[in-house]
């Protein structure tokens, strides 16, 4: 209970100094593209029915995409960091490809699968793919060979040597990827709606730009914005339970 | 039972620049419910020794047998404890307990059980649902003699268990091992660094010269396993003969000896 209240007490402040540093801001520029902390989340209260569902479908599409990119990057990290030979024959493939920035695919998604969920999807999923196969990847390499040897001097087979070292020994890391990905993943999430979305956050944010509409854009910003925490607390949390082993003892 | 026989034991590693022959031809036999200590320079190969009769590694040449059949791979009964115990931060001490028994299929009902029992009988019954993290180095210790327990090991290989821990633990800690020992007879080997902790754990003393690993000498300590012979003169006076042994292997000088 402490470290909730510690938690809400640190939140709080942090979005007391932000209304602070908003309000100020938006005195200063006196733009109708920057309004007051007032005005704004007036108009995010006003907006909020209109919001709602390109908020649910903006959810759904960074959660699956985030999910898959998890579900097939994160094993097949896994058994690169592992398998000598599995990663002799992929680890060069997932090493050139890393460092490309995939947002310049959108283009050739869009021709390939078309303006909406499954260009956005493909394009988020693959980024976050990436991210979290290399992490996972460095951490099954870097796992204490004692953890291992101990298991196997028990009768382990691989599989077993799997699911009770690599896997569980590897998720802080994953956790960690995961947290950061959900920034890249808002963000160009943003970027693909704008593009090739009628519908979700990014796209609502972009109309209302197009429309000289500051409020209705400003209250989907703040939306997106919401997005991002929301999904960084679902990670914490989801983090906390699955690896209490990992806080424990401190 | 748990007789072990080392058949002319060579080990070469393949290391990344050059090949490193650890074991040069160990020769060794144990008998059932025997105690033995294995002591010598840092690197000798004593790791190595204990990795190849755990079913770990494939010796280069030679073979480990034990009850009489070649080890290929992990046995049921043997238990290995690792320097920094080998246990697994993300599973609870009743977990660990019972890791082996799951890996091996047990039903969970008897392995909780057995579990329960070998926890007990090291004084964790009351951590079941702690992680290591939140265990003093002792406890640990006691937890991976629990997992060996738990699984009735009838060959315990050890490797510098308590280095890790503080004199007073550290004594504590071999008494138990002792009585332990007393108790199930199982056959115990012992890799350590300390003259002391090995005569007065190793009813026999397994010297080693500098790599690539031999035995370079036996001594018999029939003393070893006698109330109080910490305190006796015979435990001194072995400590002081392997003493003399170890300088002549270049122990105790040159830690790690030529490389
Ligand atoms: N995986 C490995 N690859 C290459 N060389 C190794 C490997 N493991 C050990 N060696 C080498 O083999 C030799 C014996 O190692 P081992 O760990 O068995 O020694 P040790 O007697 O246990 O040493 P210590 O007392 O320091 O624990 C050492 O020279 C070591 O450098
Ligand atoms: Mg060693």
């Amino acid at each position: 209970m402490r470290g909730w209240t510690r938690k809400a007490v640190g939140y709080v402040g942090a979005a007391v100094v932000m209304v602070v540093l908003w309000e100020l801001a938006s005195l200063a520029m006196h733009s109708p593209a920057l309004p007051t902390p007032a005005d704004g989340l007036g108009e995010f209260a006003k907006q909020f029915p209109v919001l709602l569902p390109h908020f649910g479908v903006s959810t759904l599409r960074v959660v699956s995409s985030i999910l898959l990119g998890l579900v097939v990057g994160a094993p097949l990290g896994l058994v690169l960091g592992r398998s000598e030979r599995a990663d002799v024959i992929f680890g060069p493939l997932v090493f050139l490809n890393y460092p490309v920035p995939k947002v310049v695919f959108l283009p050739v998604l869009l021709v390939l699968l078309g303006i909406g969920n499954a260009s956005i999807i493909a394009l988020i999923t693959l980024i976050v793919f990436f991210q979290i196969l290399v992490t996972a990847r460095d951490a099954a390499r870097s796992l204490s060979s004692a953890a291992v040897l101990s298991v196997r001097s028990l009768g382990a087979d691989r599989w077993q040597v799997f699911t009770n070292v690599v896997v569980p020994g590897s998720m802080p890391e994953i956790f960690t990827a995961l947290r950061i990905s959900v920034g890249t993943a808002v963000a160009v999430l943003f970027f693909s709606e704008t593009i090739a979305g009628s519908t979700g956050l990014g796209y609502f944010v972009f109309d209302a730009w197009g429309r000289v509409q500051y409020g209705e854009m400003f209250a989907g910003i703040l939306a997106m914005a919401l997005l991002g925490v929301l999904l960084y607390e679902a990670i914490e949390l989801i983090e906390a339970r699955v690896c209490r082993w990992a806080r424990a003892g401190r | 039972m748990a007789d072990v026989r080392i058949d002319s034991v060579s080990l070469t590693y393949h290391g990344v620049d050059a090949d490193v022959r650890a074991l040069a031809g160990v020769d060794l036999t144990l008998a059932d419910g025997d105690a033995v200590a294995v002591i010598g320079p840092s690197g000798c190969g004593k790791s190595t020794l204990l990795l190849a009769m755990a079913g770990l590694l494939a010796p280069t040449e030679g073979a480990v047998f034990v009850e009489g059949e070649a080890i290929a791979r992990p046995r049921l009964r043997t238990a290995l404890i690792l320097q920094d115990f080998g246990l697994l931060p993300w599973k609870t001490v009743l977990d660990n307990a019972e890791l082996g028994l799951r890996i091996r299929h047990h039903p969970p009902a008897e392995s909780h059980k057995r579990a329960l029992e070998a926890l007990t009988r090291v004084g964790l019954q009351e951590f079941l649902g702690l992680f290591p993290s939140e265990l003093s180095g002792g406890m640990r210790q006691r937890l991976a003699l629990a997992r060996a327990l738990a699984l009735d090991a009838d060959l315990l290989l050890m490797d510098e268990p308590l280095s890790a821990l503080d004199a007073l633990t550290r004594e504590d800690l071999q008494d138990l091992l002792l009585s332990l020992w007393r108790d199930r007879r199982h056959t115990s080997v012992l890799v350590t660094h300390s003259i002391e902790e090995a005569v007065y754990l190793g009813r026999h003393v397994l010297v080693m010269s500098p790599r690539p690993g031999r035995i370079a000498a036996v001594v018999d300590n029939p003393g070893m396993g006698d109330p109080g012979y910490r305190e006796t003169e015979a435990f001194h006076q072995a400590c002081v003969e392997l003493r003399g042994l170890l300088a002549a292997e270049g122990a105790l000088h040159r830690e790690g000896g030529a490389s």
